[in-house]
């Protein structure tokens, strides 16, 4: 597959471009922090979103999904990152989807339609420890009845306060970080036991502490087979590692753009600050970044829709890339804006709040840098 | 379709029959590499034997029209003819400067009878050809070269000094930037001149490198006549083909010697091999960082290449991405040559003697510290991302 967007594909982007920079622009992002919307988003652009066949983008069509593909929905998420529209695309659109084509038929009946519909959001509880680190599983699930007791504490669970359903990685035997033992559960938020506390993060993005006690959940609500959630779990990950690196892409686009802008327009000594060399080539080197961050986001995506047997490799390099790109691009985006660039009233900074949150979740730099390299046999 | 099955099944055969068995095998030392010429020394007669008979053909400029000494082939035809050599592995039978860089454009700039005469001695490897740009005072700032050209009715009187001239002592011709309008404005005063080394008052002097060879030469130019009808395209013009070779030139730069990919062994395999592995880990962990980041801007480099290329072909091309490729692609050739140094520590200091190795490391690292200077300084090409890409002002 040559490694540029098909016609449909520019199709998607052009339409994705304009609705977010219409519904959802970062003037509504600063609107919901500072109205402190409880979930971070906007249930109507939510619902908008669904019209377009944005939340059924990875759901088949015979569950009333659009089907569109890993590419589409990374070109989703690039429109997002360039205006900073929240949603819980990543948490249903993207993980909840993946999720749920690995279950039951029953399991799919009932929720993909729901998910294209944008009627039922999805959130995974999966990580504990701060630094993402997946095998890492101390919940415990027990047998208890006909199904299990599920006892332990989630820390970082996006949108997990809007949730319908939580997706909870447990585990059913082994040690602590093994990969095997890992079982995957649909819980309900309001089961008794289940206690949610919204962490109120730097990108006003809704995230979760999930605590876990003495949960029971029936033997129904197991996601794939009992002890072999890992897989399903990398799979739903690098679903969205893709599809963050997109959103970063779009994050450094706009920043980028704005700095840019910034360096025709402001003068100082008498002349435009982007007449300045030492400026020119600091903005010529990020735009050379952006650009690989750019074909290593594209080949990713291409190879999940591919199924191919690299796709975690190119996943986490492009998750490498485009997190350490959109960290540079909204750092030097605040750096050469000079003093507005820290002011709240001046959104660039908002950017930079988003390319760190989105470049810690499920795995930076560092992590994947370790991954490829894992993956490369060293 | 067919028409294109029979060419390959006549290349195949041609090939067969025509290509020495000597050069099928590998380049393992410089003199491997023919570069034709009047004072040729041809290693060995496979050599001389494979350059006549694949000149004769053309094939040495597949896709240059017959009738200027080349192949005549189609883009479809050159590259079954390009496949059927990678599958005998048969060498390149010319490297030339002449089919790389004045070749091209000379078929876009040159006269009829400039390209009559010059087009098949190229192609036949005959006359081997140097490029004087660069001036002691004008490197990066290209434009402001002062070797002059005054015009003396039937001829030009050139005076002055050309610097990192490749293998301008083994040359037979030069393609040379000089200015012919002294009062024009610096772009404007530029002509492009073609002339014999031979001529009296041309004289060259080898450049000693870090690396310890001496590729390049400083050129002098001492009251030589070159005849008017030397001037290739118009006089004052010579800037616009200059761009137009740099721009050939930054693509071959950036993009032969430094993909990430490609045949070259990549940096973790040749760690793998050197360090070894402790429980599937690299046993030196801290240079396991190092080596993972290169590798992923190799990687997503070597994306981009294919990414543009792609683009161009379905012309969604962004356009000016020559600079952007030569300054990442170079500046990552410098990495990986840092990184291949200190995998090999100590052992790739060695300069000389018998256990210098495989592949001469120290030269070749020390060699690649010109990539990001020569054909336009990474410094230049930000320049000119900063100007033509980012619409920066006063760049």
């Amino acid at each position: 597959m040559p490694l540029i967007l098909t016609d449909d594909q520019q199709m998607i982007r052009d339409s994705a471009d304009g609705f977010f920079k219409d519904e959802a622009p970062v003037a509504l992002h600063r609107q919901l922090r500072d109205s402190a919307e409880p979930n971070g988003f906007s249930r109507d652009v939510w619902a908008k979103m669904a019209e377009m066949g944005f939340a059924g983008v990875l759901v088949p069509e015979a569950h009333g999904g659009a089907d569109m593909g890993h590419v589409a929905a990374g070109i989703i998420m690039e429109a997002m990152g360039k205006n900073l529209s929240a949603a819980p695309m990543l948490s249903t659109a993207v993980l909840g989807a993946t999720a749920l084509k690995a279950g039951t038929p029953e399991q799919q009946a009932k929720y993909l339609p729901l998910i294209a519909q944008g009627a039922h959001l999805l959130a995974l509880a999966a990580d504990e420890a701060a630094r993402h680190k997946p095998n890492h599983v101390a919940t415990t699930a027990t047998p208890s009845g006909n199904g299990f007791k599920l006892n332990g504490v989630k820390g970082f669970v996006l949108d997990g306060a809007a949730a319908d359903t939580l997706i909870v990685a447990a585990r059913t035997s082994g040690e602590t970080d093994d990969h095997a033992g890992i079982t995957l559960f649909l819980v309900n938020p309001k089961a008794d036991g289940v206690k949610i506390d919204r962490r109120h993060m730097v990108d006003n993005r809704g995230a979760a502490r999930v605590t876990l006690s003495d949960v029971q959940v029936d033997g129904a609500d197991v996601l794939g087979a009992v002890g072999e959630g890992h897989a399903i779990l990398e799979k739903m990950l690098d679903a969205g590692r893709a599809c963050l690196a997109a959103e970063m892409l779009g994050v450094s686009g706009t920043s980028f753009a704005m700095t840019v802008d910034y360096l025709k327009q402001r003068e100082q000594f008498g002349q435009k600050i982007g007449s300045f060399q030492a400026l020119q080539h600091r903005a010529a080197h990020l735009f050379c970044e952006i650009e690989l961050a750019r074909s290593a986001t594209l080949k990713a995506l291409q190879a999940l829709d591919e199924g191919s047997d690299r796709a975690p490799m190119f996943v986490s390099l492009a998750k490498a890339k485009a997190g350490e790109v959109a960290i540079l691009a909204s750092n030097e985006g605040v750096q050469m804006h000079g003093g507005i660039g820290m002011t709240d009233a001046f959104d660039i900074g908002f950017f930079m709040k988003r390319a760190r949150a989105a470049q810690e979740t499920f795995g930076d730099a560092a992590f994947h840098s370790d991954r490829i390299a894992r993956q490369l046999g060293y | 379709m067919a028409d294109l099955d029979t060419f390959r099944a006549e290349t195949r055969a041609w090939l067969e029959a025509n290509c020495p068995p000597e050069m099928r095998e590998p380049i393992r030392d410089d003199d491997d590499v023919c570069w034709g010429g009047r004072n040729c020394q041809f290693k060995n007669d496979a050599q001389r034997v494979w350059l006549e008979r694949m000149g004769a053909k053309g094939w040495t400029v597949p896709e240059w029209p017959a009738d200027y000494g080349g192949g005549g082939l189609s883009r479809a035809e050159a590259k079954v003819l390009s496949e059927e050599m990678r599958r005998i592995k048969a060498r390149s039978p010319l490297s030339s400067f002449g089919i790389w860089m004045l070749g091209p454009a000379l078929l876009k700039y040159g006269n009829e009878a400039q390209k009559k005469e010059h087009l098949p001695k190229i192609a036949r490897g005959e006359i081997r050809w140097c490029q004087g740009y660069s001036e002691p005072g004008a490197g990066s700032d290209l434009a402001s070269l002062r070797t002059s050209a005054e015009d003396k009715g039937d001829h030009y009187l050139v005076n002055g000094s050309k610097v990192w001239t490749s293998y301008a002592d083994k040359a037979d011709w030069i393609f040379c930037l000089v200015r012919t309008d002294p009062a024009a404005p610096k772009h404007l005063g530029i002509s492009f001149l073609l002339f014999d080394m031979a001529s009296p008052g041309v004289s060259t002097s080898p450049i000693k490198l870090i690396s310890g060879s001496s590729p390049f030469c400083q050129t002098f130019f001492d009251n030589v006549k070159v005849p008017k009808e030397n001037l290739m395209g118009t006089a004052g013009k010579g800037w616009d083909i200059a761009k137009y070779l740099l721009t050939h030139e930054r693509d071959m730069i950036g993009g032969s010697d430094s993909t990430g990919g490609g045949q070259r062994d990549s940096v973790s395999n040749i760690a793998k091999r050197l360090i070894g592995l402790d429980a599937a880990i690299l046993a030196d962990t801290a240079l396991r960082t190092d080596i993972a980041r290169h590798e992923i801007n190799a990687l997503a480099f070597s994306l981009t290449m294919e990414r543009v290329m792609a683009e161009t072909k379905s012309g969604q091309g962004t356009g000016a991405l020559s600079s952007m490729l030569k300054y990442y692609g170079t500046e990552l050739n410098k990495e990986r040559m840092q990184l291949l140094m200190s995998i090999r520590g100590s052992d790739g200091l060695v300069f000389d003697g018998e256990e210098k190795g495989d592949g001469d490391l120290a030269r070749s690292w020390l060699r690649s510290r010109a990539n990001s200077i020569e054909g336009g300084t990474s410094e230049v090409q930000l320049n000119i991302i900063a100007k033509r890409v980012l619409d920066l002002p006063g760049a």
